[in-house]
């Protein structure tokens, strides 16, 4: 009864996302207001149904109700309860679900705040979401629904994914899932401005807060996918290019480029028909990225569902709002207009030099990415692009890209003098040089790579010193304290997120430099150092889990004799899908971790193992949350209260914060 | 400079880097592509020589050998038509099972032993990497898939 219930919820969400994103877009076209306020109880009464089947499907995971599909399909008797509610989006239909729940709490949001927007504007904004969450419920009702029932009814489940079975798997889809449906929010504002014709820099300033707070949250939702990676696949790997990851990281630059362009959008009223069409191909984007990972078309630990119909279905959904939406771009946005002229050597060239950069590294992730896809469909062999065609593009695609992220906040609007950004530079410049070309011989090996890595983080570390401490220098204070406290925190929020990008790089350079990995054969009170640390092999003993039976390896670490920890990899036997996990075990520190797992037992009690050393690895992360921070820390400003305060009132805002910085 | 000049710079400026960023894709690309090939194509000679390529199929049952390193390993992949031996040094993916799909990259020693440097089993229990299962659709190995679950994925 329950499920039928959940059912019937999105049969008549489905009724009321219909007219959602008819009737108000009809009735700003007319301007009709009757028809506008559609919209707003329209967006509330879809999220209360999407809610409601939520709650349904996650009663059913609940109360171990076998006789739906989905749950028999994902979940076991065995399995423990927080585990069957993340499963709820642990494959195809229940993640579907997920995304469109997601969306309506985006619309309520949207409808929570937004009464400082014009009102043809708001109609138009949650009239577009609301044919996208068309799509989503029309697709779950017809080709993939998670309350079908199976008759007669299974004893049991099948079992979640062991992979899945980790509490980075149960934040990591919902955060994902947040970052991508966010940017439908900043689709929607600029599908809304074509229509309206309207695209101004107050238009920039509404649009701007969403658009950073879903980028956060896809920052955040690729940190955790990437630790999940890391622990749980058991090779200690945190980024392996895999096209699954490659789908979220697309959305990801091209949200990145967004933010900076609305910046320019905002600040100048430039860049105008470019933030429109970087947002529709962040959302673009995020459609793909679903796509891909959820129709099964890729080979990888993500796809579990495979369905060509399910696919074919999304393929026409995808050519359906992004070749829609680049018509109407096509017709609307001579309208818009291109935004005032800057010079040559402008903060605005180099965000547009930013812009392209970024642009056309998601355009090799792409083609690396689908090219594959496109000569498999044709017939023409099967290939596949390995790690290093992307470590190969990337690094001389981002390093002057960073190079500009140490430049282009110290620069003014409109022109700015190169002699000038030299000189204010020069220091920056020179300390950055000396550090990253001397700093590896103190660490005991220099490679090219090593001082190019430590160049851009501390580039990006000095360059902010000499921004902050011109910033300061401009105000009028008592005490350092208070002028720092003076400065906007939108600037502070650039500060942070462009430091975040500094912490990643030291992560990155520091591990690819000087990790160490080690495959090797271990009998009972064997003992290997790597890395200065004594990993000392005290046999494995059976453990016994819920739905799983372990080996646990017991390792005695030492460095120079004094313990510093015991470490217990596990390898675990999951009895339904009869499946082999590795967990790995990691001793986690700022400056280095330790990493164990257990490979496969030989004789005499003797198991193959895998020892890790990687110095650093938590930056990676860290600097990912830093960014993160960094997005909050923007969009908690107060000129957005302001100009939400200030409801529909134009301007005089925009010039005290003129020259507040791009954050 | 006149604003037009000034257009035509950026736009100038816009193309170098594109096409900078497009010779440095296609160079990366050109040399980072694996192609894939089953064992009775290995068998043909139809590989290439002294570059990295993929084969996929079943792991033979039984052929499964381990030195003493406890590290290196020796198994055969084979199509059901033809059979290639494989070396391989290193821990072994938790998927990999005789009997089982399996997916191998490296390249092809002179003795005619696939020497792989990685090997792939990213899948479940009961699915076929796409490659394995086409090198295998002639074996009809997707049938001989047991399954101990009660529940059949939704197709």
């Amino acid at each position: 009864m329950i499920p039928e219930i959940g059912h019937f919820a999105l049969i008549l969400a489905l009724c009321v996302a219909v007219v959602q994103g008819t009737l108000p877009i009809y009735g700003a076209a007319v301007g009709s207001s009757a028809l506008m306020s559609i919209a707003k109880p329209a967006a509330r009464g879809q999220f209360i149904l999407v809610l409601l089947a939520f709650c349904c499907l996650g009663y059913a995971f609940a109360a171990k109700d076998f006789s739906v599909l989905y749950v028999a399909a994902t979940s076991n008797s065995h399995l423990p309860l927080h585990y069957r509610l993340a499963a709820i989006w642990g494959a195809h239909e229940g993640s579907l679900l997920l995304w469109t729940f997601i969306l309506t709490i985006w619309m309520v949001a949207v409808t929570l705040f937004s009464s400082h927007l014009p009102e043809a504007m708001r109609a138009r904004i949650l009239g577009v979401m609301g044919l996208v969450s068309v799509g989503f419920l029309l697709f779950m009702l017809t080709v993939s629904n998670p309350f079908e029932r199976l008759t007669p009814a299974a004893a049991d489940g099948r079992d979640l994914n062991p992979l899945l079975q980790d509490p980075g798997m149960v934040m990591h889809p919902p955060m994902l899932y947040m970052g991508y449906v966010g940017f439908s929010v900043a689709f929607a504002f600029a599908i809304a401005a074509l229509l309206g014709g309207n695209l101004d820099a107050a238009w920039a300033r509404w649009s701007r807060p969403w658009t950073t707070v879903a980028w956060c949250f896809l920052t955040v939702g690729i940190a955790l996918g990437s630790g999940w990676a890391y622990y749980e696949l058991g090779w200690g790997g945190w980024w392996f290019w895999d096209p699954v990851e490659n789908a979220s990281f697309m959305p990801w630059l091209a949200g990145t480029a967004l933010i900076h362009s609305l910046a320019v959008t905002d600040k100048r009223g430039g860049f105008k028909v470019w933030t429109v069409l970087l947002a529709i191909m962040a959302f673009s984007l995020s459609l793909l990225g679903t796509f891909l990972v959820r129709s099964g078309v890729l080979t990888s630990v993500h796809a579990f569902a495979t369905d060509p119909k399910r696919g074919l279905f999304i393929l026409v959904f995808l050519a359906v709002v992004i070749g829609g939406s680049l018509l109407l771009y096509a017709w609307r946005a001579p309208r818009v207009g291109l935004g005032g002229g800057f010079d040559l050597v402008s903060r605005e060239s180099m965000l547009l030099a930013n812009n392209v950069l970024l642009v056309v590294a998601m355009g090799s992730v792409l083609l690396g990415t689908l090219y594959p896809l496109f000569l498999d469909a044709l017939g023409l062999g099967k290939i596949s692009v390995g790690p290093p065609y992307f470590d190969t593009v990337f690094v001389p695609l981002m390093t002057p890209a960073i190079f500009l992220m140490g430049i282009g906040p110290i620069a003014q609007w409109k022109k700015a003098s190169l002699p000038e950004l030299a000189m204010r530079l020069r220091w920056a410049f020179g300390a950055s040089v000396v550090t990253a070309l001397l700093l590896p011989f103190v660490l005991g090996k220099w490679t090219p790579l090593l001082s190019l890595g430590l160049l851009l983080s501390l580039w990006i570390a000095t360059t902010t010193m000499v921004n902050i401490r011109e910033r300061v220098s401009h105000l009028v204070g008592n005490s350092l304290m208070s002028c720092l406290a003076a400065l906007p925190r939108a600037y502070w929020g650039m500060v942070l997120a462009h430091c975040g990008i500094a912490i990643f790089i030291v992560g990155v350079t520091m591990v690819k430099g000087f990790e160490v990995e080690k495959d090797l054969r271990m009998n009972v009170g064997e003992t290997a150092t790597i890395g200065g640390y004594t990993f000392r092999f005290d046999g494995t003993q059976e453990v016994k889990g819920p739905n799983y039976l372990a080996a646990r390896g017991i390792f005695n670490v030492t460095r120079n004799g004094q313990d510093v920890t015991m470490m217990y990899p596990e390898k675990r036997r999951y009895y339904v899908q009869n499946q082999t996990m590795t967990e790995a075990a990691i001793d986690s520190g700022l400056l280095r971790d330790l990493y164990v797992s257990l490979g496969e037992p030989l004789e005499d009690g003797a198991w193959s193992v895998r020892l890790y050393h990687k110095p650093f690895i938590n930056w990676i992360w860290g600097g990912c949350l830093t960014m993160a921070l960094g997005g909050l820390m923007a969009v908690s400003d107060r000129r957005y209260r302001l100009a939400r305060r200030r409801e529909r009132q134009e301007e005089p805002e925009a010039i005290r914060s003129e020259d507040t910085s791009v954050a | 400079m006149t604003s037009r000049r000034k257009r035509f710079a950026m736009i100038g400026l816009g193309l170098v880097a594109l096409s900078v960023a497009a010779a440095l894709v296609l160079n990366a690309f050109n040399s980072n592509l694996v192609f894939f090939f089953t064992p009775t194509q290995v068998a043909n000679g139809e590989v290439p020589h002294g570059r990295s390529f993929r084969i996929g199929g079943m792991v033979e049952k039984g052929s499964l050998a381990r030195e003493g390193d406890g590290l290196t390993v020796h198994f055969i992949v084979t199509d059901m038509a033809k059979r290639v031996p494989v070396t391989f040094k290193g821990i072994l993916p938790d998927l990999f099972k005789e009997g089982k799909g399996a997916v191998a990259q490296g390249q092809l020693g002179a003795d005619g032993t696939f020497l792989a440097s990685e090997v792939l089993a990213k899948h479940d229990e009961n699915y076929m990497p796409p490659e394995a299962a086409e090198a295998l659709a002639k074996a009809k190995a997707a049938g001989a898939q047991s399954s101990s679950t009660l529940v059949v994925k939704p197709q």
